[in-house]
Formats: structure tokens, C-alpha cells, sequence
């Protein structure tokens, strides 16, 4: 497989294959706490691509040099001097989301998809691929975020980021800003894409039995 | 002392950590099929959550401040955390070799647990002095050993086969987790905020 065609498929796995939280269950907590508007959904998913990627950077310069054993510190070390950064930026550039964010930020740091991916690129990934294994997790939970937030915002005010779309008559629930709100959001998310995934694999199966009937006749 | 009691209430049940501030949920829809083990972990949460949250205090207040490197708090705190968690996992391992397995890789998960990073910011943020940072850490323990129990306690109760094919598995948690935090959402009228 070509250098490339594998950086390719390492960037979709994280994009759109695995998104983290809406195809694999990680990364939860921001999803569920942020995500009362589009544009916090966006500005976290940026914030945690910008760390994924920076520490990932930093874990493919220091694999050589540093002992297997101790890795896990050391780059968890490199991961909160990354949202460090990321915290400083966003406080000087966007200060009224930053307060929103809050605590939220530096939580980054022990985000489990960003730990797993360092680890990925640490142990075992080209550095290529691991770039594109960096920034294909990262803007997928960008998506996955901002989507649940136009989703919780549409509901609560009757906005994406900010512009009005529902008619003026529009009664906001008021119930999807707070946290049970949060909680059934991703709930029926997750029915959405569970019922979706298992009308795949019937119809996977219906074609794989008409198969083997072609062939027995 | 009406101060602190109040402090503790607002820090387990009205501000849940769980259900209002959305820290640590990985572990309360990953070890809560099993009652015992879930009201264990919260144990577990709470011990490291006051641990960290007071060494981090002392060290922020003696350390950071005077010599201003507020800045490296975040690479100071995880690492409390995470040494922390180490010589729990020994500790646990040697004397508990049963829980040590009930837990499996979620023992070594409780650093990555956004709780208690998150306790030892807030004390830090909130300017607490040192005694209300441990109520507020014991307080924040107790209500996530609750809420760890409360759901453990409902997710034994289910019947798999009565639950609508797609809300099997994360789902069903989820939407339990959304009623239970609607319910202590009525909480939040017994402190003045």
C-alpha cells in the first residue's frame, strides 16, 4: 500500500469511520457538557484537533529518545503543555467562548481519545500516517460536536450559531440546554445510528443469502 | 460550619459531578453493571479525588502562587494524579487482589477520569481555603459514589429483552442517566445560588 493511500486511511478511520463520540462511545464528557450551542461544539473540536495534533507531533520527535517504560508520563507531561497553549490562545483570542468552555479545556488533557491516538502515533504508527490519524480524529470529533450542537441549540433557542432558523412562533425547550437535555440528546443519537447500523448488516445479510441461493441453483 | 455543610450538599447533589457537571461519565456507563463494583470505584474516585485535590491545593498555594507559575498547574496536577493513582493500583493489587480484578483496566483509567482533574482545578479556581477544598472534594465523592450506586442499583433491575433494540447498550444508559440527572435537577432549588 502506497505512503499515501495509508496516511489517507488512517485520516478516514477517525473522520468517518470510528468518529469519536457518535461511532465510538469516547470523549463523552465534552460531548455531553459543551455542546449547548454550534459554535462551542466547533471551538472545542478545534481546541482538542489543535492538541491532538501538536502532541502527536511531539510524540513522533520523542519516541526515539525516550524509554518505552516511562512514555506514558512523559507525553501526558506534552499533552498539558499543548492545552496550555491551546488555553492561553483562547482566552486572548475568544474570550467569551473560553469562559463558556471553562473547566472544559484543560480537561483536554485527559481526553481518552486524545491519549489514544499519542499512543497509536508513540508506539506503532509511521509518522505520515499518524498525522493523518491525528487530524482525521480530531475533525471528525469536530463535526460530531458542532452536528450535536446544532442539533441542542436549534432546539433550545431556535438558532444555529446564532442565526435564527425556526419560525417565530417557535416555543424554545428550554429542557435541552440543561443536562437531562444533554443526556437524551446523545441517547437518541445513538438509537438513531444503532438502528441504522442494524438495518445495514439485515440488508447485508439478505444479499449475502441471495448469494449462496444463486449459486446452489 | 453552616457554610461548609452547605458546601457539601452543593458539591454532591446539587451541582452533581456526574449528572450537572458531566465529569467522569466513561466510568459511570462503563462499571455500573455491577452494584458492588460501582459503589467500589466511587470509593476508589473519592479517595483520589480528596488525595489530589488537597496535595494539589498545598502544592498551588506554597508552591505556584509564590513563585508564579500559576501557568504549570495543569502539568503539576495531572502528574499528582496520575502518581497518585499508581500507588493506589499497588496498594489495591496487593492487599485486594479480588477488587483488583473487578476493576481491571478501569483502576488504571481513574487518571484519565475528568472528575478528578476536574476537582483539582475547581478548588483551585473557586479559591477555596484549604478545609472547604476537602469538604468540596468529599462532597463531589459522595454524590458520584450515589449517583454510581443509584444507577448500578437500576441497571441490575433491567431486563435486556424488554428494551427496544436500539437503545441496547449505551443508550439505555444514557437515557437513564438523563432522568436520573432531571430528577436531581430539583435539587438545585434547596441552595440559593
Amino acid at each position: 500500500m502506497s505512503r499515501l493511500r495509508e496516511t489517507w486511511n488512517t485520516f478516514t478511520e477517525g473522520f468517518i469511520r470510528q468518529t469519536p463520540p457518535l461511532f465510538t462511545a469516547l470523549g463523552l464528557c465534552p460531548a455531553l457538557a459543551i455542546t449547548t450551542s454550534a459554535a462551542n461544539g466547533l471551538v472545542m473540536g478545534l481546541s482538542t484537533t489543535a492538541v491532538l495534533v501538536g502532541s502527536a507531533v511531539m510524540a513522533l520527535a520523542i519516541r526515539n529518545v525516550v524509554p518505552k517504560q516511562v512514555r506514558i508520563p512523559v507525553y501526558t507531561v506534552g499533552i498539558a503543555t499543548m492545552v496550555t497553549v491551546v488555553d492561553f490562545l483562547l482566552e486572548g483570542l475568544l474570550p467569551e467562548i473560553h469562559a463558556l468552555l471553562g473547566l472544559f479545556i484543560p480537561l483536554i488533557i485527559v481526553n481518552c481519545i486524545v491519549l489514544g491516538r499519542v499512543e497509536a502515533a508513540f508506539t506503532r504508527m509511521k509518522p505520515m500516517p499518524a498525522l493523518g490519524d491525528a487530524f482525521g480524529y480530531g475533525l471528525g470529533f469536530t463535526w460530531a460536536l458542532t452536528l450535536i450542537g446544532i442539533i441542542r441549540e436549534v432546539m433550545a433557542a431556535g438558532t444555529i450559531f446564532g442565526a435564527r432558523v425556526m419560525p417565530v412562533g417557535f416555543t424554545a425547550w428550554q429542557i435541552m440546554r440543561t443536562p437531562p437535555g444533554a443526556f437524551l440528546t446523545m441517547a437518541f443519537l445513538f438509537a438513531l445510528i444503532q438502528t441504522v447500523r442494524m438495518q445495514s448488516a439485515k440488508r447485508r445479510d439478505r444479499r449475502a443469502a441471495e448469494q449462496t441461493q444463486a449459486q446452489a441453483a | 460550619m453552616k457554610e461548609l455543610i452547605l458546601l457539601f450538599i452543593g458539591s454532591a447533589l446539587v451541582n452533581n459531578f456526574l449528572l450537572a457537571r458531566f465529569l467522569g461519565i466513561c466510568s459511570f456507563l462503563g462499571v455500573t453493571s455491577q452494584l458492588r463494583a460501582a459503589v467500589s470505584m466511587g470509593v476508589a474516585v473519592t479517595g483520589v479525588m480528596f488525595g489530589a485535590s488537597t496535595v494539589s491545593w498545598l502544592l498551588y498555594a506554597y508552591v505556584l502562587d509564590p513563585l508564579g507559575l500559576q501557568y504549570l498547574q495543569y502539568v503539576v496536577f495531572i502528574l499528582v494524579i496520575a502518581s497518585m493513582v499508581q500507588a493506589l493500583e499497588q496498594v489495591i493489587k496487593a492487599r485486594m487482589p479480588g477488587l483488583y480484578r473487578a476493576f481491571g483496566i478501569y483502576l488504571p483509567l481513574i487518571t484519565t477520569n475528568c472528575a478528578i482533574l476536574g476537582v483539582a482545578l475547581l478548588v483551585v479556581q473557586n479559591e477555596y481555603n484549604l478545609l472547604s477544598s476537602i469538604v468540596f472534594a468529599l462532597g463531589g465523592g459522595a454524590g458520584f459514589t450515589l449517583a454510581m450506586a443509584m444507577m448500578a442499583g437500576l441497571r441490575e433491575e433491567f431486563r435486556p429483552r424488554e428494551i427496544p433494540h436500539a437503545f441496547r447498550g449505551t443508550g439505555i444508559g444514557l437515557v437513564t442517566a438523563g432522568i436520573m440527572s432531571l430528577a436531581f435537577l430539583a435539587f438545585s432549588g434547596m441552595i440559593p445560588m
